[in-house]
């Protein structure tokens, strides 16, 4: 296994502990809406997460599936049904809040220069390990488990099916 | 990292299961299921650190029914609304003996 510096395992500490504390805040939000966005964000860090455990296609695809289709769903139902009106929540207008969001822009814009200020190697060289990224979740899906990929196909055509018979207003 | 990537799967696991036994709200006890979910697929890929890339096809399929479940499960909640004109959880008890 591949040993990481400690700067790796500071960041990996740190989105899990963002993941977290985004997980805690989206369970205690009254606001449909603002548990959503605290949900996004914990699936944000999840995507960071799996980029540092070397599955690469598996973040693009939280990033894509998770956060921007699967949780677009939930926020369009939640408008949809005008639920997202609950009194006593808005924007930050608090104190605290504020200071801590310009805490964790601070640290982000230190992590930011400090990266920065690493040395480059004078020539790029090809990563061995990571070049093969999508082939090696690729191979096991199309040979070991095909059958399993079209079974997929079959239940999301069902789930499609079933999900414009429940949401037609008279079938 | 597979240690902590564990730890932080099974953490997430259980404030998607406290979600979903304290929640009220039908959309917010959806969400906490995907929470979990995704807990798993955390520990799905720490694994595949471990015992090849076996797990990271799993996680692929996981989001698909992911996927499949959100949208029948949203339609249900967009048809009991319309019946019921909520989605508080307390209130639709049709099942109820």
């Amino acid at each position: 296994m591949m040993h990481h510096g400690l700067f790796f395992q500071f960041n990996f500490y740190v989105f899990g502990l963002i993941a977290v504390a985004s997980a805690i805040a989206f369970v205690t939000r009254k606001s449909p809406v603002a548990a959503a966005l605290w949900l996004v964000n914990t699936m944000f860090c999840l995507a960071v997460l799996y980029v540092m455990l070397d599955a690469q296609f598996i973040g693009a695809v939280q990033v894509l599936l998770y956060a921007g289709a699967i949780m677009v769903v939930f926020l369009f139902v939640v408008m949809l049904l005008n639920l997202g009106h609950v009194p006593g929540s808005g924007d930050i207008r608090r104190l605290w809040p504020r200071l801590l969001a310009g805490a964790a822009g601070i640290v982000l814009l230190a992590e930011l220069s400090v990266l920065g200020r690493q040395q480059l190697p004078g020539e790029l060289v090809e990563p061995a390990a990571q070049s093969n990224v999508v082939t090696a979740v690729a191979g096991p899906l199309f040979n070991e488990y095909l059958l399993a990929f079209e079974v997929t196909s079959v239940l999301l055509l069902a789930a499609i099916i079933g999900a414009v018979v429940l949401a037609k207003r008279r079938v | 990292m597979v240690a902590e990537a564990l730890f932080f799967s099974a953490v997430l696991f259980t404030i998607g299961v406290i979600g979903v036994l304290t929640r009220r709200n039908a959309i917010i006890i959806f969400m906490a299921v995907e929470l979990m979910l995704n807990a798993v697929n955390l520990s799905f890929v720490a694994l595949s650190r471990l015992y090849g890339v076996t797990g990271q096809v799993f996680v692929i399929f996981v989001m698909a029914v992911a996927a499949a479940e959100a949208a029948v499960g949203l339609a249900i909640i967009i048809s009991i609304f319309r019946h019921h004109e909520t989605v508080d959880l307390q209130n639709i008890n049709l099942l109820k003996g």
